[in-house]
C-alpha cells in the first residue's frame, strides 16, 4: 500500500475531476483505478466498498470516502485550502456551491439529446455570463487581491479555474467581457502545482467525446 | 435589528426546510420573510441581496448567505453540530450528502406530472429502503450509540430525522424493516429542541400542496 489517495471512477472527468484538481493543486500524488465495465462497478458494490453504491470513491487516510462534496471538503481542510476561519469557509462554500451548479450544467451537456444540445449550450452561456461570472469578476475587482478569499490560495480558486477552462471549451470567447477573470485564469494557471496539472501527461482528463458516451452509460445504467 | 438569523424563502419547505430544522435543533430562534409574488423576488434581485439571484437567503452574523449547503455548514460549524475533528466531519459530510440525495427526490416530487407520481413514490421507496436506510441502520447497530457520529448529537442526526419523517409522509410503513431507525426516530423526536419543532405552531412547514407548487411556479417562472 502506497499511502497515496486512490481514486475509483471511470476514465473521464465526470464527478471526479474536481477532486483530481484539488489533490493536484495541493501537490498530492494520487493513484487511480478506472471502472471500464458495469461488472467493475458491481464488484465494488458487492465488496461493500461504496457506502451508497456509488462512485466517486476515494481511499484516503484509512477511509473509503464517497460523495464528492464530502471528499472535497476533507481534502480542502487537510491541505489548508479552506480558509482560516468559519467566515472564510462560509465565503468559500458559497462560491464553490455556485461553481458546482455551473459545473453540473457543463457536465451534462454531452449527454443531451441532439435536438436539445443547442438550447442547452445557450443556457450554459446565459447562466455563466449573466449569473456566475459577474459575481467572481466583481469579487476580484472589489478587493483587488490575487485570490478569491482571504488573500490566500483556496479551493475556491482551484474550482473556479477548472470551471473557467471547461466553459471556454464550450465557447472559446466566453470570458471576453471579464478582464479580471482572464487575468485570474492566467495567474492561477501559473501556480506550479496547477501548471504541472495543466501539462500533457498529467492526470487531468480530457472532455468526454460523443463516441464514448455509450460506454459510460453502460457502466452506470 | 434583532440579531436573530433571518430566512428569506417561500412559505413552504423546499430548499429552506433543512435550514429551519438545523437552527431549531440548535435551539436558535429565527425570523422569516416569505416570498409570495414575483415582484418581491425581482426586487430582491434588483437590490443585489442574492449573490446568484437565488434563494434560500439567510442573513446571519452580518452575512447575506446563499447556497443551502454553505448555509447549513456554517450553522453546523457555529453551533458545534459538525463533529470534533476532521474525520468526524468527513463521516458527517458523507451521511448528510447521502441523505440530501434522497431528500432531493422528495423535493422534486410535487413538480412531477400526475402520471409519473406513482412511479416516483416507488423510486423513493426503493432508494430509501435499499440504498440509504440500510446504511444508517447498520451504523447505529454497529456502534450501539444514540447518535450517528462520535456519540454526540450532530447535523447528521438532524438531517436523518428530517428525512425519515419526510419519507414516512409518503410511505407510512417505510421503517418497518429498520428497528434501529425506529428507535432513533423516537429518540430524536424526544430531544427538547426537536420536540418543540415538531409541535404545532413551530416554524416547521407542512408538506407541499398544490398551492405551494403554484406559488413556486409563479414566483420563479422564467
Amino acid at each position: 500500500m502506497s499511502g497515496k489517495p486512490k481514486l475509483y471512477y471511470f476514465n473521464g472527468r465526470g464527478r471526479m475531476e474536481s477532486i483530481r484538481w484539488l489533490l493536484a493543486a495541493a501537490g498530492v500524488e494520487f493513484e487511480e483505478c478506472f471502472l471500464e465495465t458495469k461488472d467493475d462497478l458491481t464488484k465494488l458494490q458487492k465488496d461493500g466498498s461504496l457506502m451508497f453504491q456509488q462512485v466517486p470513491m476515494v481511499e484516503i487516510d484509512g477511509m473509503k470516502m464517497v460523495q464528492t462534496r464530502a471528499i472535497a471538503n476533507y481534502i480542502a481542510t487537510k491541505y489548508n485550502l479552506y480558509g482560516k476561519d468559519l467566515k472564510e469557509r462560509a465565503l468559500i462554500d458559497m462560491y464553490v456551491e455556485a461553481i458546482i451548479d455551473l459545473n453540473e450544467l457543463l457536465m451534462i451537456h454531452i449527454f443531451q439529446p441532439a435536438d436539445k444540445k443547442e438550447q442547452h449550450l445557450a443556457t450554459i452561456v446565459d447562466k455563466a455570463t449573466n449569473r456566475y461570472f459577474p459575481v467572481y469578476e466583481k469579487v476580484l475587482k472589489d478587493h483587488g487581491q490575487g485570490f478569491l478569499v482571504g488573500n490566500q490560495f483556496s479551493r475556491a480558486d482551484v474550482q473556479l479555474l477548472e470551471t473557467l477552462l471547461m466553459a471556454e471549451e464550450c465557447k472559446p470567447d466566453i470570458l471576453a467581457k471579464f478582464p479580471l477573470l482572464q487575468s485570474f485564469k492566467a495567474r492561477i494557471s501559473n501556480i506550479p502545482t496547477i501548471k504541472k496539472f495543466l501539462q500533457p501527461g498529467s492526470q487531468r482528463k480530457p472532455p468526454l467525446q460523443e463516441k464514448d458516451v455509450p460506454k459510460v452509460m453502460k457502466i452506470f445504467h | 435589528m434583532s440579531g436573530k438569523p433571518r430566512l428569506t424563502y417561500l412559505n413552504g419547505r423546499g430548499r429552506m426546510e433543512p435550514v429551519r430544522w438545523l437552527l431549531a435543533a440548535a435551539g436558535v430562534e429565527f425570523e422569516e420573510i416569505f416570498l409570495e409574488t414575483r415582484e418581491q423576488y425581482e426586487k430582491l434581485i434588483k437590490d443585489g441581496v442574492l449573490m446568484f439571484q437565488q434563494v434560500p437567503l439567510v442573513e446571519i452574523d452580518g452575512m447575506k448567505m446563499v447556497q443551502t449547503r454553505a448555509i447549513l455548514s456554517y450553522i453546523a460549524g457555529k453551533y458545534n453540530l459538525y463533529g470534533k475533528d476532521l474525520k468526524e466531519r468527513a463521516l458527517i459530510d458523507m451521511y448528510v450528502e447521502g441523505i440530501t440525495d434522497l431528500m432531493q427526490m422528495i423535493l422534486v416530487f410535487p413538480f412531477s406530472p400526475p402520471e409519473a407520481k406513482e412511479k416516483n413514490i416507488d423510486s423513493i421507496k426503493e432508494r430509501a429502503t435499499n440504498r440509504y436506510f440500510p446504511v444508517f441502520e447498520k451504523v447505529l447497530k454497529q456502534h450501539g450509540q444514540d447518535f450517528l457520529v462520535g456519540n454526540k448529537f450532530s447535523w447528521a442526526d438532524v438531517q436523518l430525522i428530517e428525512a425519515i419523517l419526510a419519507v414516512e409522509e409518503k410511505i407510512p410503513a417505510v421503517l418497518s424493516g429498520f428497528p434501529q431507525l425506529q428507535a432513533f426516530k423516537k429518540r430524536m423526536s424526544n430531544m427538547p429542541t426537536i420536540k418543540k419543532f415538531l409541535q404545532t405552531g413551530s416554524p416547521r412547514k407542512p408538506p407541499p400542496d398544490e398551492c405551494y407548487v403554484e406559488t413556486v411556479l409563479k414566483v420563479f417562472k422564467k
